[in-house]
């Protein structure tokens, strides 16, 4: 079979994976940077047997999205810093409720509308903190259309098997950048389907009673069976309750079936990093200059690695020690004032080794930038 | 091969950012080479300098952006004043001779054509201007085959259109006979 090589957008590559990976439903509201995304799905998805609706705005179309994911169908929305911002009561409703959905953020520079048409990084802590309440999130990224490929499919893989939304925080650059993308053959990726329950019609089905592996298998809401969703503190019959015991249950398992398996929703790429005393920790469009500036430096004979992080939440902090172990100074790349710092501060043994390599005037950080700084932290100016 | 980078740069409208992912998607499909295009967004999208950055390699690109172009492209006077000072010293500059008068001190290797006169004389559209002016890119960078661009504006141009384009391409192609 011939290979299938396209040359598209970031953001396109991240719709064409949503349809590989059973994207049914997709409600949104277009937004700088990430409109290619609802232009695709527009034209794309009622051809593939799918709906599209165009909402008012942000809160409309991940509220959307919701409803559709509960009736069991596999639901994606796309926005930016301003939209992502509307969506966060929702975001916390789909956590409580445990509803699968994916929810990609181009970002942007923010706050408030910031900058619509320039690269940020600025959205990781939201991603992770912008919901109220003690929570556990997935977030994932990438730096390149085919690892955007890979990582949203994963994203939808992620959000059936956790039933969990999982937030794709993309960016501008890598959002508008065309490349090479090899559409991977139809079984070349494994999706995840829905888990549904075993439970007859007519029979008492327990919509968040665990099994003993902790999975929730759902019911189609509106089918077979009738039952309670409520974003208050609830039972296994899905009713609100405020008996301690059931809380403090619900929010362990809230956190620990995303903590638990912080290990399986690993993703990171890694380069030269066995002999390099110089590490950087980069991920998203700012991977790709520190990457540049690995592959040149190691043709003169200087040791830098390059650890580029896929998934962002839960932060592999184990990994991110383990990686980190040998080097005597790690620089994290990154284009914002240090967010993904703040936690490889807290993974490696020597936090006063990890340095900030950052860029938030709008622009790409270059590998010059990145060099001149790694040039500072050695004592050697600029 | 060594990284081509290429800057198209003239005012909103003009097709300099098709006329990029044109050639970009050329070198992908057909020629079996590495190529990002990226462009600039914003107020410059409407009026004003714009213009879309094209690397083309066979190794991988990371760093996607052009900080220093070695062959570019200006439709304008205000895209030449904005960018030529970026130019690589000895690089290719293409200028349309209609609109944009040169500094005889810049290092490169200079084609003023007359892409604008060419096309409304020629075939009497200036909407084909940016497809001409890839002919002449085409030609003198020789990065990727006229035969291979041509199969990827089969693929982009309505059939309507199709002829009007290849003979675009082909007056472009003509115009930049090396010197």
């Amino acid at each position: 079979m011939s290979r299938q090589i396209e040359f598209v957008q970031g953001n396109v590559a991240c719709a064409k994976a949503a349809l590989y990976a059973g994207l049914e439903f997709f409600a949104g509201y277009p937004i700088t940077p990430s409109s290619e995304i609802a232009e695709y799905m527009a034209k794309r998805l009622p051809q593939n047997g799918g709906k599209f609706l165009q909402m008012e705005d942000e809160i409309a179309s991940i509220c959307a999205i919701i409803g559709a994911s509960l009736t069991g169908r596999k639901v994606m929305t796309a926005t930016s810093g301003p939209g992502f911002s509307l969506m966060q009561e929702a975001l916390g409703y789909a956590v409580m409720t445990e509803i699968p959905c994916v929810i990609a953020n181009v970002q942007r520079g923010g706050p408030s509308t910031g900058l619509p048409t320039h690269v940020s990084q600025g959205d990781v802590n939201q991603a992770r903190y912008g919901t109220h309440g003690e929570h556990a999130i997935v977030a994932l990224t990438a730096s390149t259309a085919q690892d955007i490929f890979t990582l949203t499919v994963d994203a939808f893989n992620f959000a059936e098997t956790y039933r969990t939304p999982v937030i794709l925080l993309l960016d501008e650059t890598t959002g508008h950048l065309r490349e090479r993308l090899e559409v991977p053959a139809a079984d070349g990726i494994a999706t995840v389907g829905r888990l549904k329950t075993t439970v007859s019609q007519g029979v008492d089905y327990h919509p968040y009673l665990p099994r003993e592996d902790g999975r929730l298998p759902m019911s189609d809401f509106g089918g077979a069976h009738r039952y309670n969703v409520t974003g208050l503190f609830h039972d296994m019959w899905g009713f609100p309750t405020e008996n301690p015991k059931i809380v403090y249950g619900l929010i362990r398992h809230l956190v620990d079936k995303i903590d638990h398996n912080a290990d399986q929703m690993a993703r990171w790429k890694e380069y030269y990093i066995d002999d390099a005393p110089t590490l950087l920790v980069s991920y998203g469009a700012a991977a790709r200059s520190a990457l540049h500036l690995v592959e040149n430096r190691r043709k003169r004979g200087e040791k830098l690695g390059l650890l580029e992080l896929q998934t962002l939440w839960p932060f592999p902090h184990e990994l991110v020690r383990e990686k980190c172990c040998h080097a005597q100074s790690i620089v994290v790349v990154e284009m914002n004032m240090g967010q993904v710092l703040q936690q490889v501060k807290l993974a490696v043994r020597q936090p006063e080794k990890a340095f900030l390599a950052n860029r938030i005037d709008g622009e790409l950080i270059t590998p010059t930038d990145i060099q001149n700084i790694i040039h500072v932290i050695q004592g050697k100016g600029v | 091969m060594a990284k081509t980078r290429l800057v198209f740069s003239g005012s909103g409208g003009q097709g300099v950012i098709t006329a990029g992912i044109i050639i970009a998607e050329t070198a992908v499909l057909h020629e079996g080479l590495n190529a990002v295009q990226s462009q600039s967004y914003g107020a410059e999208a409407r009026g004003g300098a714009t213009r879309s950055d094209i690397i083309i390699s066979d190794a991988p690109i990371y760093f996607p952006k052009i900080i220093q172009p070695n062959v570019l492209v200006c439709l304008t006077q205000m895209a030449y004043s904005k960018y030529v000072p970026s130019l690589r010293p000895g690089g290719l500059l293409i200028t349309d001779s209609r609109w944009v008068r040169i500094e005889k001190t810049v290092d490169a290797r200079r084609f003023e054509l007359p892409l604008t006169r060419a096309v409304t004389e020629q075939i009497g559209q200036s909407v084909v201007l940016n497809i001409c002016m890839l002919g002449a890119v085409v030609r003198l960078t020789e990065v990727v085959s006229p035969e291979a661009v041509k199969e990827v504006v089969k693929d982009r141009v309505p059939k309507a259109y199709l002829e009007l384009n290849e003979t675009a391409f082909d007056v472009g192609f003509d115009l930049a006979k090396k010197d």
